[in-house]
């Protein structure tokens, strides 16, 4: 439980990072809460030969209002988006699943960008933002470059990232008036889910993001299509493990994973149907 | 007033809970100066031939004193427990041959730990891989053998009881096989030792529940007088039976400092603990149940498979302990046993709370759950017309356990109502008829275990008071954790009136300690309380002699209070003197005031009680939270609630976590897929309600306490009543059984595939 050697650099800033990166290519990896990186690490899984700590970045730690969205700095940690009442007005969706990720040391520790950077396919918030159809933010040399969820993921812990290039904001739209809902499935509350759903739906305009039902986070394309079709909640819920490629492991199947997946997104939809969760559950 | 019985708050925690304890790997003396740091090289690879060994680039990388293979260790391979197959016995580094993944084939001497992890993985040994066995029972075919030189997979057979006609007249037979599954230990504080030769003896630091055992070992290994070897516990971080023996890990930390001429320090990785350190549980079980179909039992066989993991260690002996439990709290008439313990290419089983007793309890529990099925009674029922009447003890079971009390029906009774039993089924009966997606489960479990066993056991004590009026206790038990410095401190000063803060306990120092057994099957109370509750009398007697002498009188008129440690002169007004005087006249004479007693217990103890789980189970998704949790323990005379309450605590967490989550998992090729507490499910208080405790004592003619041990019971009775509540939830869809744990898709699967499954 040693890690191989590395060396340590900490950056005050975004261009510095962007520097360290330019400077140490694929060697480096980013530290931006470490709850991911570092048992990886630990383990010799993972073995950087340098690591960039952005801890002190104080720039890239906000919730602020910009009008028609929520603009949330990279190392925000998943503790201030919980208890931001910005977010628990505007997207309580985001707010209430930050409340569910892990346990109180990595809501404490680890941050928004670390999550969506490391876009573990197991990890709750990619699918709240696929959800909520954000939008992310990241800088490199050219300057700021804006990136659609969408995407964003583009395989086993791998995104759009550049190797230089630092995530720095995730911009989520406004939600007002929206039901939604976030399921989430475990053995344990601080585990992985087995399956997870995050939801938001307004009318028969659904955005409905699935945690662990592929190698990378998912939209749940179909029942989307399904909802804006005219289908049932019911209905087009069946339709929530299409596209999907659910792997097994310890925890489920893949048939299991499926059926989740289908039960899940209905629980989901309803909730959300009938007002969804209110600020005042989160 | 006496303090026994009260709630007093642990002594321990001021310094637990702030400053923090000190553990093996935190202890900083002279004698481990320059320590140098050990680090084990595992097998990657479950079953294989070692062809080589390239060593020689680690032995070349900083920091690197020495690397280490079998081939250069010269102490003798510790000898197997005398019953077991000698042929399985386990070398301290794997010589010629791994058996499981874990196993050490190396070690590396390095100056600092990291330098050790680096080198580590610049050992290469060469495999030629053989036919893995992970499954017992593939093992009890014989086929492949992983000690050929045993001539079988067997590492010990027992029988009890053996009649082909067993279930003759019997109305109903039925039968199940079940599976007590593997699960880890997961003490906190992971294995950890260091040692250093001083003066020529060898000095083991060691996170231990047994130091004089420790000694004897290492004794043994070194070819040593016991007096030349000194074993201290400091503060140990948890063990639940698994540190009661010693690992080669730690047998060969004397040769590795006599080999580099330093101290050493050892402390496993969580991930290495998690392979290494040994696994609980692990039996494969066939009940069999028969009787009329009034409810009434008749006969009851169980067959057992034990995985014993690579070598035989303790684990190959609990079928041993489930047989001697193997009736429950019934009057069986008619009871077979029979087990078998095989190696398999997996970790090595040991001893784990309740080690035994809760797979006895687990299949007799099952037996009674699917009995009543059958007969079609409310599981309560059948086991109520069952119970041994609380007028039978000492009660003499089939398989010739000696029962000392107990009333197992009001234990039932007591926890019925607490948990409201009919208002549960009522509430069962509104969600079954609504076809509630969201179905409830309630589970009832009888137990009752040995403790302090499984013969008579006695433990040693020595209480010393010194001329300041303070005391010190000398106990051959050895706490991890439990409260033995609060619980021993109580009696004496409940005894000989002085204030607990005046009182020290020392204990898991062989050098400090004359002898002694450790703590174990919870043991340490009942026999180690009560030798030191002996001790203080001792002490009383022979300063009363003292007292009487001081104040001219014969011992006879001597009256002492216990509630301020005076002694007086009967009926006078007279000051009298103190701890003080008496100890001061005793040194002045040339002895201290002491007293060592090693209490000898007639027979162990039987400690019992009932539990009541309810389930709420997800029918859609499979999901199962467990939403109550009653349980009644009685352990005979309780000494401190409040120590009692925690063991309780402690013990239901556990045995939940092995009916809801938790089970070590191999491949087919034998690679752990569990080995770290992400992938292992250890269960968190968010998984569990608040327990509802009720109290029930009734004393135990066997030791002057009237204490029966708790330590374990939690373990032995929530496993089935969790496991029984989530199999009661499926019921009405014709869910006879479900193996633990009770994972999602487990249940989901038993509903999909149940006679009246609705295929959610």
């Amino acid at each position: 439980m040693i890690p191989a050697a590395f060396d340590y650099q900490r950056v005050d800033s975004v261009d510095a990072a962007v520097a360290a990166l330019g400077e140490h290519g694929d060697e480096a990896k980013l530290l931006a809460g470490g709850h991911s990186l570092l048992p990886l690490m630990k383990l010799r899984l993972a073995t950087p030969s340098v690591l960039i700590d952005l801890g002190r970045v104080q720039e890239l730690s906000y919730v602020q209002d910009r009008g028609d969205h929520i603009a949330i700095g990279a190392l925000t940690r998943h503790h201030v988006l919980h208890t931001s009442g910005l977010l628990a007005t505007d997207a309580p969706l985001l707010a209430h699943a930050a409340g569910q990720v892990g346990d109180p040391q990595v809501r404490h520790r680890g941050t928004l960008g670390g999550s969506i950077a490391h876009g573990d396919p197991a990890s709750d918030l990619p699918a709240v933002l696929l959800a909520l159809r954000a939008t992310l933010v990241a800088r490199g040399p050219e300057g700021n470059r804006s990136i659609a969820v969408d995407d964003f993921f583009v395989g086993f812990l791998e995104t759009a990232l550049r190797p230089d290039e630092v995530l720095t904001e995730v911009q989520v739209p406004k939600v007002t008036g929206q039901g939604w809902s976030f399921q989430k499935m475990n053995r344990r509350a601080q585990d992985w889910a087995i399956v997870g759903v995050a939801c938001v739906l307004s009318g028969t305009a659904a955005g409905i993001g699935l945690v662990n039902m592929a190698s990378r986070p998912l939209r749940a394309s179909a029942t989307e299509a399904a909802l804006a079709g005219g289908a049932s909640l019911a209905d087009a819920a069946q339709a929530a493990a299409e596209g999907a490629e659910a792997s097994a492991d310890l925890n489920a199947s893949a048939e299991f994973r499926e059926h989740l997946a289908r039960v899940l997104v209905r629980r989901a939809l309803e909730e959300s149907a009938a007002g969804g969760r209110s600020a005042a559950r989160v | 007033m006496s303090i026994l019985g009260n709630r007093v708050l642990r002594v321990e925690d001021p310094k637990l809970l702030t400053s923090g304890g000190t553990y093996v790997a935190d202890v900083r003396v002279p004698e481990l100066d320059g320590a140098a740091h050990i680090t084990y090289v595992r097998s990657t690879i479950a079953h294989a031939n070692i062809t080589g060994m390239e060593v020689d680039e680690a032995r070349q990388a900083p920091g690197v004193l020495g690397v280490f293979t079998a081939a250069d260790i010269d102490l003798g391979v510790p000898p197997l427990l005398p019953m077991f197959n000698q042929a399985m016995a386990r070398p301290l580094l794997a010589d010629g041959v791994v058996r499981f993944v874990g196993e050490p084939v190396a070690v590396i001497v390095s100056e600092r730990p990291e330098q050790g992890a680096d080198a580590s993985e610049l050992v290469w040994p060469d495999y030629d891989p053989l036919p893995v066995i992970v499954d017992p029972m593939e093992s009890a075919r014989d086929e492949v053998l992983l000690h050929p030189a045993a001539g079988t997979n067997v590492v010990l057979a027992l029988t009890y009881g053996e009649d082909p006609n067993l279930f003759d007249g019997c109305e109903v037979v039925v039968s199940e096989d079940i599976v007590n599954q593997r699960v880890a230990v997961v003490p906190l504080e992971s294995r950890s030792a260091a040692a250093a030769w001083v003066d020529g003896r060898l000095w083991q630091w060691s996170s231990t529940q047994n130091a004089h055992g420790v000694r004897d070992v290492l004794a043994g290994q070194y070819g040593l007088d016991p007096a030349a070897v000194r074993v201290i516990a400091p503060d140990v971080g948890g063990g639940f039976g698994a540190k009661i023996g010693v690992t080669p890990e730690e047998v060969l930390l004397g040769w590795l400092a006599r080999r580099v001429g330093r101290p050493v320090r050892w402390s496993e990785t969580r991930s290495e603990n998690m392979v290494a350190m040994g696994h609980g549980r692990g039996q494969w079980q066939k009940i069999e149940i028969g009787g009329r179909r009034d409810g009434t039992v008749e006969a009851y066989r169980l067959t057992i498979l034990q995985d014993g993991g690579a070598y035989p260690n303790m684990g190959a002996l609990l079928p041993w302990l489930t047989r001697v439990m193997a009736p429950g709290t019934y009057v069986i008439p008619r009871v077979e046993v029979a087990s078998r313990a095989v190696v398999t290419n997996t970790t090595c089983t040991v001893a784990y709370r309740g080690a035994g007793r809760p797979e006895a309890t687990a299949a007799i529990e099952r037996a009674m759950d699917i009995f009543a099925f059958e007969v079609g009674m409310d599981p309560v029922e059948v086991r109520r017309k069952n119970l041994i009447p609380a007028d039978a003890f000492p009660y003499t079971t089939a398989t010739d356990a000696v029962y000392d009390s107990g009333d197992y029906e009001e234990a039932l009774d007591r926890v019925l109502e607490g948990a409201g039993y009919q208002e549960l089924r009522a509430e069962q009966a509104r969600r079954r008829e609504a076809a509630d997606v969201v179905q409830m489960g309630i589970g009832v479990a009888l137990y009752v275990e040995i403790t302090a066993g499984p013969t008579a056991g006695s433990e040693h004590a020595r209480v010393v008071v010194d001329v300041d009026g303070s005391a010190t206790i000398y106990t051959g038990t050895s706490a991890h954790g439990q409260g033995h410095d609060t619980a021993f401190a109580t009696l004496v000063s409940s005894r000989l009136g002085i204030p607990m803060d005046k009182i020290t306990v020392v204990h898991g120092d062989t050098d400090l300690v004359e002898r002694g057994q450790g703590t174990m099957g919870s043991r340490s109370l009942q026999l180690g309380g009560s030798a030191v509750f002996e001790a203080a009398a001792e002490v009383i007697t022979r300063a009363t002699q003292i007292a009487a002498r001081l104040l001219e009188v014969t011992p006879g008129e001597i009256a002492f209070d216990d509630s301020n440690g005076a002694f007086r002169v009967a009926g006078g007004d007279e000051p009298g003197v103190g701890w003080p005087d008496v100890a001061g006249a005793s040194k002045f004479d040339g002895t201290p005031l002491a007293a060592s007693v090693d209490f000898q217990a007639s027979e162990p103890t039987f400690p019992f009680g009932a539990h009541l789980a309810v389930v709420d189970v997800d029918t859609e998704t499979g999901q199962v939270r467990l939403v109550r949790f009653v349980a009644v323990d009685d352990a005979g005379r309780i000494l401190n609630p409040l120590l009692a309450e925690g063991q309780r605590h402690g013990g239901i967490a556990q045995g939940s976590a092995q009916a809801l989550l938790e089970e070590v998992c191999f491949d087919a090729d034998g690679n752990p897929v569990t080995s770290n507490l992400a992938d292992y499910a250890a269960i968190s208080a968010t998984e569990l309600p608040s327990f509802e405790l009720i109290a029930m004592e009734t004393p135990t003619p066997i030791n002057p306490l009237g204490a029966k041990g708790i330590g374990e019971s939690g373990t032995v009775g929530s496993t089935p009543a969790v496991q029984s509540a989530v199999v009661d939830a499926l019921g009405h869809l014709g869910v006879r059984h479900l193996d633990m744990p009770a994972t999602a898709e487990r249940v989901w699967r038993a509903i999909q595939d149940a006679p009246s499954g609705k295929g959610a």
